[in-house]
């Protein structure tokens, strides 16, 4: 009676990504209400900064009451406004500020910029655009959950992992590109492109020059696009400085080639000035073709005016983005050397990370067995036992068990203690030489609670079991 | 080095290079008429009147006066600030639970409080745009299709098919009985789509109608619930224009059906789409709902509503304006009572010169009947007389054939977006042009006669030949979209 759209589970929200959340949700730390509930360190939200943004709201009240500098109302020109082009005030602060994030090393063209619902529509729409069903985009491992929603569900188009791995920091390399690639060939499907999120989700580094030369010199020679989900890109806090690839682009000498055409940035306001709740995203493209189908396309989830207005006010101060930038930056440094040194007192590492709202993080010698299972097992205590929904790899697709993304910006400081404080007990209790019978001591004591624990935990063993069996 | 056209679409996918977003039509002629020549009262009194697009505009002193008594409902004013970051950060696709209630409230209130509508169930979209495109993906394959009475608003073509493969299928409705939807229409449509092996997933009404500015009565509602429920496939309402019925009492959505009798149909296949674009005038906001009777559909167009959420900013100041009773009654009487106004006085002015109008009583528009200025009874004949309408009336109007009426002759003409000086100048233009062909009647009449009397005459009429030729012996090619249309 319904579509096979909703019968099938490509929304993805049975991951256990989404699962996390949901059990999170059922038991919210609160630091008086709930003090030994969970802490949500999965939700990779910027929240450090709002009272830069709160503090320019109180200077500029006629942004706030939809009036003009003259004091005209101008509610109803947005109430009306729904051309799809966007309000121009809008895109040109936008472009300006993207610009300003990259150090002003590339500039950006308004009429080339297409907004949309938040990056979430962004990104399916560009699919919509560039792939037909069937047709299969190549992404590096480990790479946003949200991402099998968002590229394959309603556009029935595929995706291929690239395997990166840890024995190299999980960057991108020549031989795993092009083994996705005939991996793709191998299961009959047409390979339209390659996406990645630069600076990664989840693992918080930025593309090195090397591997954006690597995916400009593979796109090139395949004839196929490059998508270059940049919604990180105002969180680069330190060294080495983000290197967008349309600056890759320009040091080539590929702005007004074919090349560039095919490369597309993606970008949204909800993790740089921390405002999911706007839905504020946007495509950028070379391509004309590419800019007015996806404008046609944005009618289906267009940005409303009046958020529109308000942030063209916002982004148009540029003392106002300079100063936040920066401020932004210095507080997500600081508050990323708190966890890595945090986990690092518990024994824990991280991959080295430069930039986004949280880390990868080291827990392999943590797990029973280095299996997925193994990771599933740590990951349940360390949702039920320590108290925090972290996120584990497999939601990630990483091809290796045991790493963690933990995020870091979605708190205050002292809940952030309290996490590092958590996980040190958590460690403790587990020697290093005895972590097996550990472990069972530790399920043994819980089995009364884990019975309890809803169907879908246990669901998910076999569901990575599956993975287990398909990425290998 | 530039790569040919053929290898260029190859990079790209078959829906961003095909005509799935209907913007090729030659209707498009019309915008782009007013868009190069603005009508303006001042500096361009002799541009093109923009009559094609369904705004309300009429109530927006009560909304500012609301807005300015109510600072707090921007989240942005000091009163509101506090929240400012509770909302920046809630991207829950449930959508705050205020905004839902409002909404609640506030479609009930439309239907008169006749009946309640669950906040639960309110799925959020963006727009009516984006609503329709996900019951489309919700309820049917690729390949599957909805039946659809004709005529109907053009944008359906792009948002229930262009990125899902869906197709429509006409029922068509005729003038001879004012457009009603009829048994006999649907059980037609239904049966084609058989022969034709698709397979029919459901039926789209929009309630009231866009471009009839009619509402359907309740027996015609039971009798489509009763054609769903028998065939076993689903029932999607578009109630977006249901605040702008002029007599309220009257109209009767399907959720009073439901309430009524319950036992009628199969409660899983009714879907309501609505927005805030056309009652409140809000299109900008981009404010779609979905409200469905079945819970998997809710939950998975909930799912999908991630893809176009209504900005917190936006749900935060509907909540505050749409939970107060006095101001939201006030507004929905004070713009019926507009819209009836308005309405009434260009339907009347029209009519003192002999054009007619289907009799409606809802939607910001009318259904204005011009078959009897049409040469011939042919889609030709309305194109080209479309375009004199355009190019020498200057009102950008709409053509029937753009809606796929089956009849051509009808043209939709918007009220509400303009003054009422600006409609004044519409009308008189209106009358003009009448009043002239007349003239040109009888002189041409006088003319043909002479003609035959004294052929090697050189009479030379001072009105436009160009006119002349156009209304009395079409020669312009084929225009065949008028053709295609009626597929």
């Amino acid at each position: 009676m319904l579509s096979e759209k909703v019968t099938c589970n490509s929304h993805g929200q049975d991951s256990s990504y989404f699962l996390g959340w949901e059990e999170y949700e059922k038991n919210p730390y609160d630091e008086f209400k709930n003090p030994n509930g969970i802490i949500q360190m999965g939700l990779a939200e910027n929240q450090l900064s709002f009272d830069l943004l709160q503090s320019w709201l109180e200077k500029n009240p006629q942004a706030m009451a939809f009036k003009n500098y003259n004091n005209q109302s101008i509610f109803k020109d947005l109430a009306l406004f729904q051309d799809y082009h966007g309000l121009p005030a809008f895109k040109n602060a936008l472009v300006k500020f993207m610009s300003e994030i990259r150090g002003g090393s590339v500039s950006f063209n308004p009429n080339n910029l297409v907004l949309t619902a938040g990056a979430t529509s962004a990104n399916e729409t560009l699919m919509f655009c560039l792939a037909n069903p069937g047709d299969a985009f190549l992404l590096p491992t480990p790479y946003y959950p949200g991402f099998d929603r968002d590229l394959k569900w309603r556009t029935g188009a595929e995706i291929v992992p690239i395997h990166c791995s840890s024995l190299n920091g999980f960057r991108i390399t020549k031989s795993a590109l092009e083994d996705a690639y005939k991996q793709a060939e191998k299961q009959n499907l047409k390979v339209k492109g390659v996406l990645v999120t630069n600076p990664s989700n989840p693992l918080g580094t930025s593309l090195s020059l090397h591997e954006l030369d690597l995916l400009v010199n593979f796109i090139s020679s395949r004839n196929i696009h490059l998508v270059s989900d940049e919604i990180y890109s105002g969180t680069v806090f330190s060294s080495p400085s983000f290197i967008s690839i349309m600056e890759v682009l320009k040091n080539k000498n590929l702005m007004n080639t074919e090349i560039a055409k095919r490369v597309h940035i993606v970008y949204s306001l909800s993790k740089d000035l921390g405002l999911p709740g706007f839905r504020i995203g946007a495509i950028y493209s070379n391509d004309e073709r590419v800019v007015s189908a996806a404008t046609k396309m944005s009618s289906f989830g267009l940005v409303s005016s009046q958020t529109q207005h308000l942030l063209s006010e916002i982004l148009s101060d540029q003392n106002f983005t300079k100063t936040y930038l920066s401020e932004n930056r210095r507080r997500l440094k600081e508050r990323h050397e708190m966890l890595v040194s945090g986990l690092k007192k518990s024994g824990i590492g991280c991959l080295p990370s430069n930039s986004g709202l949280f880390c990868w993080v080291d827990m392999r010698h943590l797990l029973s067995s280095n299996t997925f299972e193994g990771e599933m097992e740590l990951w349940k205590m360390i949702v039920y036992q320590v108290g925090l929904n972290i996120s584990p790899g497999s939601s990630c697709h990483c091809s290796e068990p045991g790493w963690f993304r933990v995020c870091f910006a979605n708190m205050s400081e002292e809940t952030l203690d309290l996490a590092m404080q958590r996980v040190k007990s958590f460690v403790e209790l587990m020697p290093k030489q005895n972590n097996q019978s550990c472990h069972q001591k530790l399920m043994n004591r819980n089995s009364r609670r884990t019975k309890s624990l809803p169907k879908w935990v246990f669901e998910l063993s076999f569901h990575q079991q599956e993975i287990v069996a398909n990425e290998r | 080095m530039e790569v040919g056209l053929n290898n260029t679409h190859k990079f790209l996918s078959k829906i961003a290079t095909n005509d799935g977003h209907g913007e090729n039509s030659p209707y498009f002629d019309g915008w782009k008429a007013y868009d190069t020549n603005p009508y303006h009262p001042l500096t361009n009194p002799s541009g093109v009147i923009q009559m094609g697009l369904a705004e309300n505009q009429l109530c927006f002193d009560l909304i500012h006066e609301w807005l300015m008594n109510h600072p707090e409902a921007s989240i942005c004013t000091p009163q509101g600030g506090f929240d400012f970051k509770e909302i920046a950060l809630f991207q829950d696709y449930h959508g705050l639970p205020e905004f839902r209630a409002a909404i609640a409230n506030f479609m009930s209130r439309v239907r008169g409080s006749r009946v309640k509508f669950d906040p639960d169930r309110i799925v959020m979209s963006g727009g009516a745009t984006g609503a329709h495109e996900t019951v489309a993906f919700c309820l049917a394959n690729r390949g599957e299709a909805f039946l659809v009475p004709t005529p109907y608003y053009p944008g359906f073509d792009r948002d229930l098919k262009w990125r899902t493969g869906v197709e429509l299928i006409p029922v068509v409705c005729e003038s001879s009985n004012n457009f009603k939807v009829t048994l006999e229409a649907l059980e037609d449509a239904y049966d084609k789509a058989k022969e034709s092996n698709i397979k029919v997933k459901g039926l789209l009404i929009t309630n009231p109608s866009n471009p009839l500015g009619t509402f359907f009565d309740k027996e015609t509602l039971k009798t489509l619930v009763g054609f769903i429920n028998e065939k076993n496939i689903h029932l999607v309402c578009d109630e977006i224009y249901a605040g702008t019925v002029t007599n309220g009492n009257k109209f009767v959505s399907i959720a009073e059906i439901l309430e009524e009798v319950p036992t009628i149909c199969d409660h899983n296949l009714i879907h309501i789409v609505y927005s805030l674009s056309k009652d409140m005038g809000f299109p900008g906001f981009r404010v779609g709902i979905i409200y469905s009777y079945n819970d998997t559909v809710v939950s998975i167009s909930r799912k999908m509503s991630s893809f176009g959420l209504v900005s917190t900013q936006t749900q935060h100041m509907i909540a505050s304006m749409l939970s107060q009773n006095d101001f939201v009654d006030n507004f929905i009487h004070e713009s019926r009572t507009r819209l009836a106004h308005r309405h009434d006085m260009i339907t009347r002015e029209l009519a003192e010169v002999g054009i007619g109008s289907l009799e409606s009583n809802a939607g910001l528009f009318f259904w204005m009947d011009l078959r009897r200025f049409l040469k011939e009874p042919t889609f030709e004949a309305e194109m080209t007389f479309w375009r004199i309408i355009i190019n020498e009336i200057k009102l950008n109007v709409s053509p029937g054939s753009s809606f796929h009426c089956n009849e051509p002759g009808w043209f939709r003409v918007c009220f509400a977006n303009m003054d009422d000086a600006t409609v004044m100048v519409a009308i008189e233009r209106i009358k003009s042009f009448v009043h002239e062909t007349r003239m040109l009647e009888i002189k041409t009449k006088a003319l043909a006669k002479t003609k035959k009397q004294c052929w090697q005459n050189n009479l030379t009429l001072k009105l436009s030949s160009r006119r002349l030729e156009e209304i009395m012996s079409p020669h312009s090619p084929l225009n065949s979209p008028m053709l295609r249309a009626q597929n």
